[in-house]
């Protein structure tokens, strides 16, 4: 086969590298060996990391070589391009040659080539030679493929093949390859990816671009109704479930939950559901403890309300959520803030001392103590890269207050303090030593959701790939072009002898085994 | 009878199998294989019902789910595929005693799954990203070409011990021919290929349904491509530069050492694929 390929006419020597298999299995290899780089150093995190871990020096070399982006660096691209030009024109090189046996002008049959196999069936049988021609042609054109007799020596030899097309499979392989770069090619081009997390009730008309600040407008906008996440009993979590509004000229267009494996679709974008985190809380209620009189009160309360407290205690407003409150060092956790003010009596002069002191030292944190849990950890295909950029994107979303100030003297006989209630501990408003001591009783959290938006008008182009790579698969390793030739020859009156042989371009093994069974068949064929 | 002490039973049925196989060709007595495939046969009739029962407790537990979802029961399923592949490779080339080279690999995949202590078989809840149907194809088409990658190693290791010379009666002329060891090796690869192929596909489906990228470069996934083309080069040797016997032997070892390495060493990677 390699001596047809003068007769094309491409005695260039650049062709000649590019229809090398020797070429292929390098590229192979090299592309093999390198994507090993990649699963050993991780990929895309920031700068500080790597220095970190590999020092100065390393850390040089290796930006340099695009190593911490390896599998779109420069010389990775480079190899599958090699690996495509190398399809594209041994593909070309050979299809003119397996054309020609695939679809000959006519077809003939080498009796010569069958004559020269080793492993063949004889066997003899009583019958003449024109019926057992005409019982094994019958049988033959049905069970293995399309006959041709031919005159032979004392007698006839029927051929019949089988599968010629199926020397096309391995091109609908090599193809499929090329369908699957061409769709990454699409996506790279013309398709992005992007975050957005949306509070529970508000509505977004855009998303950010993974790795940068740009954004992208959807062209409609789009609200989370609600967040929901559910838990198994040993506590795994069970699903979690964004409901999403779509919304078109102020006109509502479409409803639906996303959950994760199950993205909401809608003109060309998707939208899956990749990260959580709470955002605020809703249905807050206080409980207040007075340290004069000793009762208990419970309000509930909404962002922004300011209640009268009992006993001439002041007025409280409760201002917002926070998701983090440093201590002294200690970082509380979740909390609510507030403002009170109240009027100035004797003995709180030195209480109030005592919270300006602590209050200097307090200061939020609200933005990195936020929690953000992404949605595919521990998957079964997860995506490293994808949830580690969604959470680092969700902490840009914040809420609550996030400067206390310590307290301020509006006139000589009030005071305003701002004040802290943490969620985990429940005392820790008792310190203050005010009139009441403020703890939140209950309240239901405020999530958002964080999607993950994509565009990527090459699926299909892939997809396509995906089922021809199948196909040719399935074509080049499970079928075959099968030749067969069965050899009647008169041995005396009313007796034949049979010979039987075949080949096929692949399983010579399998083929072996057919042509057995096939023999016995033949030998005890019902006359 | 639940599903657990059935597959303790099937682990020991297994070990059986294996024993007869191995005696058989040590000992040159072909009843033995013949028991052996019985013993085997049986051992894969407990592996099934293990893993149905253990289907229908997932759903009695309430957690209701296919039997694919962590390394235990990636393990048993991989068990029950290379047992499957081999003894429909048994069946179809009439070949026995090629059993000493599989049914040790179908033992200790289930063995290790049952006694590691690192491995745990408690039916567990599946988290939210499991939750699709691609997980079932995914896992079952991508277990399917570890078993051809897996028997194809066994017969490897075959090939190269046999000898190009054997004298008749000895250990090694009870072996099939270099050529039909040849043949098997890569009928077995070209079934590997072909199934890691569609396990990659699926799971790029899944992906992309469930997290919007059909590609990622994880390192489960990229493990899963190095070991697809190191089998494509395999294929390539073979077919182009007439590659074979004790060459393509030596490919197909090193091949499976990257099934092996996606199957277990990933978990050792920084990643998030968290089984199989
Ligand atoms: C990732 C890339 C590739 C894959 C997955 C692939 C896959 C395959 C497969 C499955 C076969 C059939 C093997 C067999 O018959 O056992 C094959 C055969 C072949 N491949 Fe590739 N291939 C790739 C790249 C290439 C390239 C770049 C070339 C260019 C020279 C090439 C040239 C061939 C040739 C010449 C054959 C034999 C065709 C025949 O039977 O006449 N392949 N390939």
């Amino acid at each position: 086969m390699a001596k047809d390929k003068s007769k094309t006419g491409h005695g260039n020597p650049v062709w000649k590298f590019f229809t090398s298999v020797k070429l292929t299995v390098v590229v192979l290899l090299l592309l093999a060996s390198t994507s090993v780089i990649g699963t050993l150093i991780p990929q895309n995190s920031s700068e500080a990391f790597y220095i970190q871990k590999y020092g100065e020096v390393f850390f040089n070399l290796f930006k340099t070589l695009d190593i911490f982006d390896m599998y779109s660096a420069w010389w990775f691209l480079l190899l599958i391009i090699l690996l495509a030009v190398n399809i594209v024109v041994c593909s070309i090189d050979k299809l003119n040659t397996t054309w020609k046996i695939i679809f000959p002008e006519k077809i003939v049959f080498n009796h010569e080539r069958f004559i020269r196999l080793k492993h063949r069936e004889k066997f003899d049988i009583k019958d003449n030679v024109s019926s057992l021609q005409s019982l094994y042609v019958d049988f033959i054109n049905k069970k293995f493929g399309q006959t041709v007799t031919e005159k032979g020596e004392n007698g006839v030899v029927i051929f019949a093949e089988t599968g010629r097309w199926t020397r096309l499979g391995v091109y609908v392989v090599h193809l499929s390859i090329l369908f699957m770069l061409a769709g990454a090619l699409m996506g790279a081009l013309w398709g992005y990816k992007a975050f957005v997390a949306i509070p529970e009730g508000v509505t977004v008309d855009s998303a950010t671009l993974r790795g940068s600040d740009t954004k992208v407008a959807f062209g409609f906008e789009m609200r989370c109704n609600s967040f929901n996440v559910s838990f198994y009993d040993t506590g795994q979590p069970e699903e979690f479930k964004s409901n999403i509004s779509i919304i078109e000229d102020g006109v509502e267009t479409l409803t639906k939950d996303v959950i994760v494996n199950a993205p909401l679709r809608y003109k060309g974008l998707s939208f899956y559901q990749s990260s959580y985190g709470t955002d605020s809380a809703k249905n807050v209620v206080l409980r207040l403890t007075s340290n004069e009189s000793g009762m208990g009160y419970s309000f509930k309360m909404d962002f922004g309300q300011t209640i009268d407290l009992p006993e001439s205690g002041g007025k409280f407003t409760l201002n917002g959520f926070v998701h983090g409150y440093n201590f002294r060092g200690h970082n509380l956790g979740e909390g609510f803030v507030g403002t009170l003010v109240y009027s100035d009596t004797s003995d709180h002069n030195e209480i109030n001392k005592k919270l300006e002191n602590s209050a200097t030292k307090a200061d939020t944190n609200a933005s990195t103590a936020q929690e953000t849990t992404s949605v595919g950890q521990s998957s079964a295909d997860g995506q490293s890269s994808a949830d580690g950029q969604s959470s680092a994107d969700g902490e840009k979303v914040d809420s609550g207050t996030e400067e206390f100030t310590a307290e301020k003297k509006i006139t000589p006989h009030f005071h305003e303090v701002e004040i802290y209630i943490p969620v985990k501990f429940p005392t820790f408003d008792k310190m203050r030593r005010g009139h009441f001591a403020f703890e939140i009783e209950d309240y239901e959290k405020k999530y958002y959701t964080g999607l993950q938006v994509t565009r990527d008008p090459g699926v299909w182009c892939v997809y396509i790939g995906f089922i021809f790579m199948i196909i040719g698969c399935w074509i080049t390793f499970f079928m075959s072009h099968q030749q067969l030739c069965v050899e009647i020859k008169t041995n005396g009156k009313d007796a034949c002898k049979i010979d039987i042989s075949g080949t096929s371009n692949r399983n010579s093994q399998g083929m072996k085994l057919r042509i057995m069974k096939l023999a016995a068949k033949l030998q005890n064929m019902q006359r | 009878m639940n599903s657990s002490m059935l597959l303790s039973i099937t682990t020991f049925v297994y070990a059986l199998a294996s024993v007869l196989y191995i005696g058989a060709w040590t000992f040159k007595k072909d009843a033995l294989a013949k028991i052996g495939l019985f013993t085997l046969v049986a051992g894969f009739t407990g592996n099934t019902l293990g893993i149905i029962f253990r289907w229908i407790e997932s759903y009695q537990i309430g957690y209701g789910h296919a039997p694919f979802s962590n390394m235990y029961e990636s393990l048993v399923f991989f068990s029950w595929t290379v047992a499957a592949l081999y003894l429909f490779v048994e069946y179809k080339y009439r070949e026995r005693i090629i059993g000493a080279f599989a049914t040790p690999l179908v033992f200790l995949a289930i063995a290790y799954a049952s006694l590691s202590p690192s491995i745990g078989s408690k039916i567990t809840p599946l988290i939210p990203a499991l939750k699709s149907n691609w997980l079932i194809a995914h896992v079952i088409t991508c277990f399917l070409g570890y078993a051809g990658f897996a028997v194809a190693f066994g017969f490897s290791v075959m090939y190269l011990i046999k000898p190009e010379k054997t004298a008749p009666g000895t250990l090694m002329s009870k072996l099939p021919s270099l050529d039909i060891m040849d043949e098997l090796i890569h009928q077995m690869v070209m079934f590997g290929f072909l199934f890691l192929t569609i396990g990659i596909i699926t799971g790029s489906v899944w992906a992309n349904s469930a997290w919007g990228t059909y590609w990622s470069w994880d390192p489960k996934e990229t493990w899963s491509l190095i070991t697809w083309f190191i089998y494509a080069i395999l294929l390539h040797l073979r077919m182009m530069r007439g590659w074979h016997g004790r060459r393509i032997s030596w490919v197909s070892i090193v091949g499976f050492l990257a099934v092996l390495f996606t199957y277990f060493g990933v978990n050792l990677l920084p990643g998030l694929h968290s089984y199989a």
